[in-house]
């Protein structure tokens, strides 16, 4: 019996449909290339036409070498296959490590991408070189590539509509390459007369090795909670890191990019201006030439960003707990590109600290003075503040709740000129009106004026702000003239009408939040408790 | 004989400790730490019968002696200054003043030693809350005189949380699980509470009020003190485990007695005194970082250098008994010429020193009282034998970070439900301090009958051998904590309560002690049969009175 006999009995739809698979594959492989490095390192034009141009020129590399493939022609193409299995199976989730650990990210990207394309472009040659012995060459080359076309066709269409928001970019990796893999094996048996028996178990052996490998990444991913969390979180996860303090995790669409704190929703690129407008330039509009501005949370510097936009602010003192959160920009450059660099800005200067120490603290003449060497500007405990801009999480916890307290208003109150004007974010007064209306009543009863205001912000729904201050707050609002950039969302007129408040927001009973009974915290857990 | 690592864990912890005490003999012990305790040096000396005599050159003059610088003493001294005497010493044996009350100090927090929070008082306690006032912790005063507290120092939110079946719940009656019957009985014991906190005497006095020198003593309140708090449940049916559990916490938090060892009167009082009325929430608790050590640094600056911190009494003895022996009367005016010799040595260089004072405020534990003052069984005809002093073992557990958990989150006082220990306070809680390292301290009263046997064997355990006993306990809510812990100190406190078992209140041994003995007064809150900051004031305050009475 010779080999074209028995090539001939196998279906010869099977082929097409390796063809098929190979072709989607490597599509896919392109895809997400794309994707990660458009998610994360932003500026997606570039980023696409970069991983384009390698992955094609690549491919011309694959077929150019496939010429020098002379000799066992089937064990090379399985042999390619299995590597492109492993190579693209394993891309996803290599370059997701690589971004946090390795500095030369875009090596790693480039490199993995142009030894995909260079094994992709040698599958193609190398199986129509096995074929044409038993197809006429018209036949083959039509079939073939129309085959490969349609199977790009299929991935196209398959990648956005089902693996990115179904299975994530991790597991899309992987589960192409557990096809590529499942072609290798399969090859072993349906090329079985062009192979030799010497190598033969060898080489199904290390099929038998690429799959189990894929197979523990995929259940070692979903372990790593990042897949987890994409199920909850609903969009595929581009970064994550776990600190001494929370768990940060980066996700991303079509539309843009979301910042999570222990899996709270902290800010959508799409419309984070709306919020970020709203919770700056109110407070800062009521203070003629704001000149210290205080920054309490907002660890991301996108409230900063707002606030660099007036000349007159000489300094910006920012206090969030989290060091991880304060240089998450350093690590993830599109972040560094929405928030335009602010806290790298050197009117800015950036406490770690939890801010209920810092500001019980700071209020004692005891304070430490900083270093000599450090050449941030040194913050004297006698300064005042002029603004503070308070964007803390919700008072989900118990440590985020004292940050709301009577105690915490108080403390900050002694940091601030007598005329100072500070906001503060504070939930939903739609889904929670107790805490809301809580927050409110917790600053009125320090002694602080207080006008309640609200925006909508898409992706959280109806948000609720409070502006509040030790003198009585003027009636009419105008934005500076001095304001450096357009306002995407505030206008004067937008800016006066987010202080009326709708019916259904209208006020309701709750009590004073202090330290020792934390109310806010079982208002907030009731009402958006019953929300989940 | 030396107990075994599982013997000693059986004997401090009960056997469920064992489950997660490993078998290793050798365990995980923490890079640093030492064993501390109150100084045993002046009990040794007063053996060996080592009384040095202070020369002509090394006596002073003085209006009035305090022996002892706890809390009683400390309160004295403030009483005295805050009447315009000034001419007093405070002699403090150990070289801290505070007594169980004391506290110590890492670079990250101050952190307790012993009582650690006090509930804020109720308006008839003026005392008190003038003594708060004044040291800003009273804001304001209400209509009804009742302080409104700085927030700051109410204890923050979350205060309590106990470990329940593999996982912490909010409180301290663990509700999950709970019967129908059980809340049932918790509901009825709550409403008997309320009766006695609205009970009355003829003349209006409370059943139960804190402290309790302003209580009623009909017959009808004193009754509960013929048994104890268990056989007191038992009698109006409770059975539930729960509320059982509850009692004996309870307690064992406040006296250092189970409920079968605890009289019905002073757990009836824990419960009933600390309520405003019928219906009414416990008073909220006021807590530093350091515990009731802030309250003893503030008294002692005021009493400032008249404090004398490191000397050992060694004797009292009235100045006329070296010529005239015999017994003084009482109630007969003393001649301005009676006076004491308070013998002491300095316990850091040995000189021996001698104080010639018009008085003595004797605010020491009452056991001390017959071996340090001169024929005082024969005057008096009173004797400590019914004054049992229970035994504690505190630790402060230093650590690099907060232990990793899910369920309800660290709070102040953190319980472990099925363990002998009270589980432990956290330092920085109150400072809002939620991240990074921070400082636990673990209590464990030992509640053993046989307080003798039980104090010799907590003083013979080694370092090694209770740091492990505290990381067991530990262990159970927190399986990481031997990879967390910096550093480990232990305190033994060998005689730190009054233990008010059934018939102590009543007893007449009790109730003689605060007689004065001539012009030597007695100040210490096991004279009230029960350990409690407001009992020490109290006494401390009386004994002062006294002083400043008979000086007119």
């Amino acid at each position: 019996m010779n080999s074209a006999d028995s090539m001939n009995r196998a279906p010869l739809f099977l082929l097409y449909l390796n063809v098929l698979i190979i072709a989607s594959c490597g599509l896919v492989y392109e895809l997400l290339a794309g994707t990660l490095a458009s998610y994360l390192l932003g500026d997606s034009v570039t980023q696409f036409s970069l991983v384009i141009g390698i992955y094609l020129s690549a491919l011309g590399a694959g077929a150019w070498i496939s010429r020098f493939v002379d000799e066992r022609l089937a064990r090379c193409f399985i042999e390619v296959e299995l590597a492109v299995a492993l190579i693209g199976g394993m891309s996803a989730p290599v370059l997701f490590l690589a971004f946090s650990s390795v500095g030369a990210f875009r090596a790693v990207l480039y490199g993995i991408v142009f030894a995909i394309g260079t094994l992709v472009g040698l599958e193609l040659p190398l199986l129509m070189r096995l074929l044409k012995e038993h197809l006429d060459f018209e036949d083959l080359v039509s079939r073939v590539l129309a085959f490969d076309y349609l199977g790009a066709l299929f991935a196209a269409l398959l990648f956005p509509m089902f693996c990115v928001p179904r299975l994530g970019l991790v597991r899309t990796s992987l589960l192409c390459g557990l096809l590529n893999a499942a072609v290798g094996l399969w090859g072993t048996y349906l090329l079985r007369p062009l192979l030799s028996s010497r190598g033969l178990s060898g080489l199904r052996g290390r099929a038998c090795l690429v799959i189990g490998l894929l197979i523990v990444a995929l259940i070692k991913a979903d372990s790593l909670t990042t897949l987890a969390e994409e199920r909850v979180l609903g969009e595929p996860v581009v970064y994550a890191e776990s600190t001494p303090y929370q768990r940060i995790v980066l996700t991303r669409n079509v539309r843009g990019f979301q910042l999570h704190l222990n899996g709270h929703l902290q800010f959508n690129s799409v419309d984070e201006h709306r919020y970020h407008e709203a919770l700056v330039h109110p407070a800062l509009s009521a203070v003629k030439s704001p000149r210290h501005v205080l920054v309490l949370g907002g660890g991301d510097g996108l409230a900063v960003r707002e606030i660099l936009r007036y000349p007159s602010v000489e300094s910006v003192t920012l206090v969030d707990l989290d060091p991880g959160m304060t240089t998450l920009a350093d690590r993830f450059p599109p972040l560094a590109e929405l928030s335009r660099s602010s806290l790298k800005d050197r009117r800015v200067t950036i406490i770690n600290e939890d801010a209920f120490l810092w500001v019980g603290r700071a209020r004692r003449t005891d304070n430490p003075v900083r270093p000599a060497k450090e050449t941030d500007r040194i913050v004297r405990p006698t300064e005042k503040f002029d603004i503070a801009i308070i964007d803390f999480p919700d008072p989900g916890t118990f440590s985020v709740g004292k940050l709301y307290s009577t105690r915490f208003y108080r403390m900050l109150r002694e940091r601030l000129t007598a005329d100072a004007v500070i906001s503060v974010q504070c939930t939903s007064p739609l889904v929670a009106p107790r805490s809301y209306w809580c927050i409110v009543k917790t600053l009125e009863s320090v002694g602080f004026h207080v006008r309640p205001y609200h925006a909508a912000v898409p992706t959280f729904g109806e948000w609720g702000f409070v502006l509040a201050s030790p003198t009585p707050l003027p009636e009419k609002l105008s934005l500076s003239p001095d304001l450096i950039g357009p306002s995407r969302f505030l206008t004067d007129s937008v800016l006066n009408s987010l202080f009326d408040l709708p019916p259904d927001l209208a006020r309701v009973e709750a009590e004073v939040n202090q330290l020792n009974n934390q109310v806010l915290v079982h208002y907030y857990d009731q009402e958006w408790g019953t929300m989940k | 004989m030396p107990l075994t690592r599982r013997e000693l864990i059986v004997t401090l912890l009960g056997a469920p400790a064992l489950l997660s005490a490993g078998c290793s003999e050798s365990p995980i012990l923490p890079p640093a730490g030492e064993l501390l305790g109150q100084s045993l040096e002046i009990g040794h000396r007063l053996r060996d019968g080592s009384r040095p005599q202070p020369n002509s050159d090394q006596w002073r003059d003085v209006g009035v002696a305090i022996v002892g610088g706890g809390v009683a003493g400390l309160s004295a001294a403030w009483r005295l200054n805050q009447n315009g005497c000034e001419d007093f010493v405070v002699l403090e044996l150990e070289s801290q003043p505070g007594g169980t009350s004391r506290s110590g100090r890492c670079e990250l927090t101050p952190y307790p030693w012993g009582a650690h929070y006090l509930p804020v008082p109720l308006p008839h306690n003026r005392d008190l809350i003038r003594l708060l006032d004044e040291m800003g912790v009273v804001e304001s005063l209400a209509d009804d005189g009742s302080p409104v507290i700085a927030e700051q120092f109410l204890c923050r939110d979350p205060d309590e949380r106990v470990f329940v079946d593999g996982e912490w719940i909010e409180g301290l009656y663990p509700v999950k699980g709970a019967t129908e019957d059980d809340l049932a009985q918790l509901a009825a014991f709550r409403k008997e509470i309320d009766r006695w906190s609205a009970w009355r005497d003829a003349s209006g006095r409370r059943a139960f009020s804190i402290p309790i020198r302003h209580a009623a003593d009909d017959a009808e309140v004193l009754e509960l003190d013929k048994r104890s708090m268990s056989e007191w449940l038992r009698q109006h049916g409770w059975t539930s485990p729960r509320l059982h559990w509850l009692v004996d916490y309870s307690c064992r938090d406040d006296y250092g007695l189970t409920a079968e060892q605890t009289s019905a009167w002073a757990g009836v009082l824990y419960f009933a005194a600390r309520l405003k009325g019928p219906g009414a929430e416990h008073q909220p608790l006021m807590t530093w970082p350091e515990g009731n050590g802030r309250i003893v640094e503030h008294l002692a600056a005021q009493a400032g250098t008249r404090l004398k911190p490191g000397m050992a009494v060694t004797r009292i003895r009235s100045s006329q008994s070296r010529q005239r022996l015999g017994a003084v009367d009482n109630d007969a005016p003393i001649s301005g010429e009676i006076g004491y010799e308070v013998l002491a040595f300095d316990t850091a260089t040995d000189q021996p020193i001698g104080f010639r004072a018009k008085s003595v405020i004797f605010a020491a534990p009452q056991f001390l009282a017959p071996r340090l003052i001169d024929g005082f069984a024969e005057r008096t005809g009173r004797s400590a034998e019914r004054f049992e002093y229970g035994s504690w073992l505190v630790a402060n557990v230093h650590l690099s970070r907060r232990p990793r958990e899910s369920s309800f989150p660290l709070s102040w006082d953190n319980v472990i439900h099925d363990s002998r220990s009270l589980g432990y306070v956290v330092a920085t809680h109150q400072a809002g301090n939620d991240h990074g390292p921070t400082v636990l301290t673990w209590y464990h009263p030992l509640c053993d009958d046989d307080v003798k046997a039980a104090r010799q064997q907590l003083l013979k355990a080694k370092w090694s051998e209770l740091a492990d006993v505290v990381l067991t306990d530990l262990e159970r809510p927190h399986p990481e904590i031997r990879s967390l812990v910096t550093r480990l100190d232990v305190f033994r406190w060998g005689h730190a309560m009054i233990r008010p078992r059934p018939g102590f209140i009543n007893n007449p041994q009790r109730r003689a002690a605060a007689r004065p003995d001539g012009r030597i007064h007695f100040a210490n809150t096991d004279l009230s049969g029960i350990a409690l900051f407001e009992e020490a004031f109290d006494h401390g305050l009386r004994a002062a009175d006294e002083v400043l009475a008979s000086q007119i």
